[in-house]
């Protein structure tokens, strides 16, 4: 309980001090309005529904590269348990694969697919498959070999078997795929918009900013940092709930 | 053939994506992409021209310095917060949704900061690798387990002698994984950084290729970016395995 009001304090204490410079103009409106200043402008924001279709076209492009990572991540994971060969092959690849400034193709696939949505959803989907790949094969590492051979003795199919045993014992490591992929989803979409796009937040900030506009650029930035930590402090909680749980039994 | 491949996955990995890439070009042709060769063989004409020389050196310069800042204050932050159990608990959710956060979206702010220029790059950089430095810093120090302290105590260790010759040596394969993740994303970081509101730099002349179409500069500049990311963090990741065998 404690700690809850420590983290509720180091919350406020900075922002409270971020308020009284603002007001007194030691930090210039120009660089930063004041905290209350931006919350109130999100609140206008979202009551006349300005930016509805740019949330809408970033959501909906983050949760396509979501879905997408997923599905494919937990297949081809499923697959290169299998494929011994080819995931030898392959593991150098997963070690370094997030040193690589995936951004850097961004351009190319702007000239394969244009100016439309593909784009963002690719680079999305990029970041985030290969952390659902990999949380997949180590939640498969994991499965001791007597739950492999259990199944085999109750004679279950394998779809029976992937149900009942392997999804189960691969949860956790699937839930922190999951996690790492919505993140990878949200920083590959909107930095995608930001980059070079037509629609969506992180086109509208970059637009903001170019026209100095601050009292819709912080607005937007303070909506997408609420609804980035909001999701992951959501599944962090949801995952400890389900830890604590398994831990129970 | 199966043994010569376990042997040297790298090396038939490399193999594999050169071939991928040619095929990919087959596919969709030269108006998108260039060939492996082409691209080598232009990036290599680059390598040859001061003016590329330039841009490398400004970008290598901001990514050194925001690299350094990363790792200074990723430790201390780590370390600071770290070292007592309560600070731990309270601000390490902060850290790991900080992680979470598309830091391209705090862009426009730090330009609005710094300015055009050096200071932008380099603090966008920094903000990129400073928060998985902190991190890994924060989990190590909790995982150095309990008796360490107690015997520090028991030794009258001051503050300083216990992060000097304590935490720091425990907790040294975890901070080493977290610089490791530090300095692939100040790099990503720092290229970011030079993409917008910038004059020179790699980032710079990436994102001036894409307004004119220039896809051999686009392909030139990707591949050495990669190439470069991909050689520093294996040969870091080789490093970080030593320091995880006992005894090493």
């Amino acid at each position: 309980m404690r700690i809850v009001l420590y983290r509720l304090l180091a919350v406020v204490l900075p922002l409270a001090l971020l308020e009284i410079l603002c007001r007194n103009q030691i930090i210039k409106p120009l660089t930063l309005p004041a905290p209350s200043r931006i919350v109130l402008g999100l609140w206008a924001m979202i009551e006349n529904g300005t930016f509805n279709a740019a949330i809408v076209k970033t959501l909906t492009n983050v949760a396509l590269a979501f879905g997408l990572s997923v599905v494919v991540g937990i297949a081809a994971g499923a697959a290169l348990h299998r494929a011994r060969l080819l995931r030898t092959l392959l593991e150098p690849l997963f070690a370094t694969y997030y040193a690589i400034p995936i951004y850097a193709f961004y351009p190319l696939f702007l000239i394969v697919f244009g100016l439309g949505d593909a784009p963002q959803v690719l680079i999305g989907f990029m970041l985030a498959v290969v952390s659902m790949i990999v949380s997949t094969l180590s939640g498969l590492d994991s499965l001791p070999p007597v739950l492999a051979k259990t199944p085999r003795v109750f004679q279950l199919g394998p779809v029976e078997t992937i149900r009942r045993v392997t999804l189960p014992y691969a949860a956790p490591y699937l839930f922190t795929g999951v996690k790492l992929a919505i993140a990878y989803a949200f920083i590959g979409v909107i930095g995608a918009e930001f980059i070079m796009s037509s629609t969506g937040l992180g086109y509208e900030i970059r637009f903001a900013y170019d026209n100095l506009d601050n009292n819709v650029m912080y607005p937007l930035i303070l909506l997408i940092l609420l609804i980035s930590v909001t999701v992951n402090m959501s599944l962090d909680r949801w995952d400890r709930a389900l830890q604590a749980r398994r831990g129970r039994v | 053939m199966r043994r010569t491949i376990e042997a040297n996955p790298s090396l038939f990995l490399v193999i594999m994506l050169l071939a991928l890439w040619q095929i990919l070009f087959w596919l969709v042709g030269r108006n998108a992409l260039l060939p492996p060769l082409e691209t080598i063989l232009y990036l290599a004409r680059l390598l040859q021209t001061a003016r590329f020389w330039g841009h490398i050196a400004e970008t290598g310069t901001a990514f050194i310095v925001a690299l350094a800042i990363s790792i200074v204050a990723g430790l201390a932050i780590g370390l600071a917060l770290g070292i007592n159990r309560m600070t731990a608990e309270v601000f390490e959710p902060f850290l790991l949704a900080s992680n979470s956060i598309p830091k391209i979206a705090l862009y426009p702010i730090v330009l609005l900061i710094f300015g055009i220029g050096m200071p932008a790059k380099i603090a966008f950089g920094a903000i990129h690798g400073v928060v998985p430095v902190a991190i890994f810093t924060l989990a190590a120090c909790s995982n150095v387990p309990p008796i360490f302290f107690r015997a520090a105590a028991a030794m009258r260790l001051t503050r300083w002698d216990l992060i000097r010759s304590v935490l720091l040596p425990a907790a040294l394969p975890d901070i080493f994984s977290g610089i490791r993740i530090g300095f692939s994303l100040t790099l990503i970081g720092t290229i970011l950084g030079e993409m917008f509101g910038s004059q020179s730099g790699l980032g710079y002349l990436l994102m001036t290729a894409i307004g004119l179409q220039n896809i051999q500069v686009i392909m030139s500049v990707t591949l050495l970016l990669v190439l470069v990311a991909a050689t520093v963090n294996t040969l870091l990741l080789k490093q970080d395995r030593r320091l995880r065998q006992p005894g090493g």
